[in-house]
């Protein structure tokens, strides 16, 4: 196993029961040390039962994981050590107050008395969580519960920290917050995998991105490379000034760009390049072409796939 | 925010199995201690003192007992507070915690095997019903008529039957709240419940129901039997079951009941 791997998932799958459905359907990736990995797909994916696995709380049917080089079904206890999991909802302890959430969950740590409570003020305070700490957790609101979740998964500093969909529910503020914090913890070195339905948290936050359906993955890469994915969304699109179709005059660049005009209105036209021979000098070429044809630009847009359009046309538009 | 300090160094290097364990019983104490002390209390004490007052007074009071009634009653009651507490100590929390507020979950991801956690659970839910059951001796002198007499009292019997009967009940509720589904909890508790108090022996000694032999029989298979007897004997001077009966009685269920408890729990922790 290479050493950059933190996670490993080989061949994985999981049946719930004998005759129940394959959740997770023989899966494989790696999150490398240091990365922040993303797992989307829509509902009933399998990225929970993944998750699940790789937390030591699901069983696998075949295949295995490896969290630092220990298998999960062999070693969970030493996995345990080594992982944080913040969960959808929350799964805080409401017979204690704040702090105590945390003390305690150090303790189970092994974190001297000394220390735990001086490490939680520390970590409540990243958190923004000051002045609240003796209150009992149950007159927390729901992105406070949120942020006390990840204080308390960062309390025995672990070196994966697994977040299932963080940011569902959340108002703007805390999401933006959240966004944040995740990004510092990955400056400061912990690896941490998320799992969301939020297309824009992903591409912002992820540095790779497996996306599931129906048990299996069927795309992973970086943001960027996972929108290329869509070639017809990839191009520019030009509005000229002038009440004759361009459409010859664009015939020249040729070399794979595709070429479509409609008229704008108000005596324009608008122009849509698109297809395999779009690169970095198309806009260039593109101007050049107006300039000859003597039409002035009146407004030039590059036209590109979101991740969202990447997700409906990698798993389709069904409900699940 | 300021940069985090956290550093992927190494893994928690303080942590143990062991240390695990005793945290999480340190959770649950001071919990009881500190935060739901009259829950507690109430929870485990209220029925009995109801039980000893009017069976044990009221009743001999009105001629509808007699008056020594109380001393057959009183381990008894001891048994059954014993039992019940340690019961509803893993029972509930576990159909709460693994179903509502999953509050488990964070015990569940602590450095310590699964297995230990439902150990973990049982033997906080043993002690509370152990504290429960010895407050009913000074509960007995104030409410009986006649106190309580401990003259001949077998100190060492009643340690073990406290430590072997709530370890059996908590086993009991471990795989009552493992096994029935949460939406039918409340079902399955007066199903159990019920048959559990009222042929456990707790209200009669067992050699008395000698008239009534396929009673006598039926409750054999209580567990709380064992107790209630075992208490009698250790406590009284009372015809009881033999020491080997009650210990072998009490072996088997614990043995039984923690196995299936401990597995029940693992079952549902990990899928």
């Amino acid at each position: 196993m290479p050493a950059t791997d933190l996670v490993r998932v080989e061949a994985l799958s999981k049946r719930y029961g004998p005759d129940g459905p394959e959740a997770v359907a023989g899966i494989d990736f790696a999150v490398r040390e240091g990365e922040l990995f993303g797992l989307l797909g829509p509902n009933g994916a399998g990225k929970t039962t993944t998750i699940g696995v790789v937390t030591t709380r699901v069983r696998p049917t075949a295949g295995r994981v490896l969290v630092d080089g220990l298998d999960v079904s062999a070693d969970p206890v030493a996995v345990k050590r080594r992982i944080a999991v913040v969960p959808q909802l929350s799964n805080l302890d409401r017979t204690l107050t704040a702090i105590e959430n945390l003390t305690f969950h150090a303790a189970y740590f092994g974190t001297p008395r000394a220390e735990r409570r001086a490490r939680a003020r520390e970590v409540l305070a990243r958190l923004g969580l000051e002045g609240r700490e003796h209150d009992n957790v149950r007159t927390y609101s729901g992105g406070m519960a949120q942020r006390l979740m990840i204080a308390r998964a960062l309390m025995h500093e672990p070196r994966l920290l697994i977040l299932d969909e963080p940011t569902t529910g959340l108002d703007p503020q805390s999401r933006l917050f959240l966004w944040d914090t995740m990004l510092d913890l990955k400056r400061a070195g912990v690896t941490l995998v998320l799992t969301t339905h939020d297309m824009v948290e992903a591409d912002r936050l992820c540095d790779r991105i497996a996306i599931m359906d129906h048990g299996r993955v069927i795309a992973l890469d970086t943001p960027q490379a996972l929108r290329r994915l869509l070639p017809a969304e990839h191009g520019l699109d030009l509005v000229l000034e002038g009440g004759d179709d361009p459409a010859a005059a664009f015939g020249a660049l040729n070399g794979g760009v595709r070429v479509e005009t409609s008229a704008a209105g108000e005596g324009r036209w608008r122009v849509r390049l698109y297809g395999d021979g779009v690169d970095e000098g198309l806009a260039e070429r593109a101007l050049g072409v107006a300039r000859e044809a003597g039409r002035p630009l009146v407004e030039l847009r590059r036209i590109e796939g979101t991740l969202e359009d990447v997700f409906v046309h990698l798993t389709g538009r069904g409900l699940r | 925010m300021s940069a985090p300090t956290t550093a992927a160094g190494a893994p928690a290097p303080r942590a143990s199995a062991a240390r695990a364990f005793v945290a999480l019983c340190e959770r649950d104490l001071w919990v009881t201690v500190r935060h739901e002390p009259l829950a507690f209390l109430s929870q485990a004490l209220l029925q009995p003192i109801f039980f000893l007052f009017v069976f044990g007074r009221v009743l001999p009071e009105i001629g509808a007992a007699r008056g020594a009634y109380g001393t057959a009653l009183l381990p008894g009651i001891m048994a059954l507070t014993l039992v019940l507490t340690a019961l509803q100590n893993t029972a509930l929390p576990l159909v709460i915690e693994f179903s509502f507020t999953k509050e488990i979950e964070d015990r569940l991801l602590a450095p310590l095997p699964v297995a230990a956690v439902a150990v973990q659970k049982m033997l906080i839910a043993a002690l509370r019903g152990i504290v429960a059951a010895i407050l009913i001796l000074p509960l007995g002198e104030l409410i009986l008529p006649g106190g309580i007499h401990l003259g001949g009292a077998s100190w060492g019997a009643l340690a073990a039957i406290l430590v072997f009967g709530s370890l059996t009940a908590a086993g009991m509720g471990l795989v009552l709240g493992t096994a029935v589904p949460p939406n039918r909890i409340s079902v399955a508790f007066a199903l159990v419940l019920t048959p559990l108090i009222f042929t456990g022996a707790a209200f009669y000694p067992w050699a008395s129901l000698a008239t009534l032999r396929w009673f006598q029989v039926v409750t054999l298979l209580n567990p709380l039997t064992y107790v209630s007897e075992g208490m009698r004997a250790a406590l009284t001077a009372l015809p009881h079951l033999g020491a080997g009966w009650v210990a072998l009685g009490l072996g088997v269920s614990l043995a039984l009941f923690g196995a299936l408890g401990v597995l029940g729990f693992v079952r549902r922790a990990v899928d």
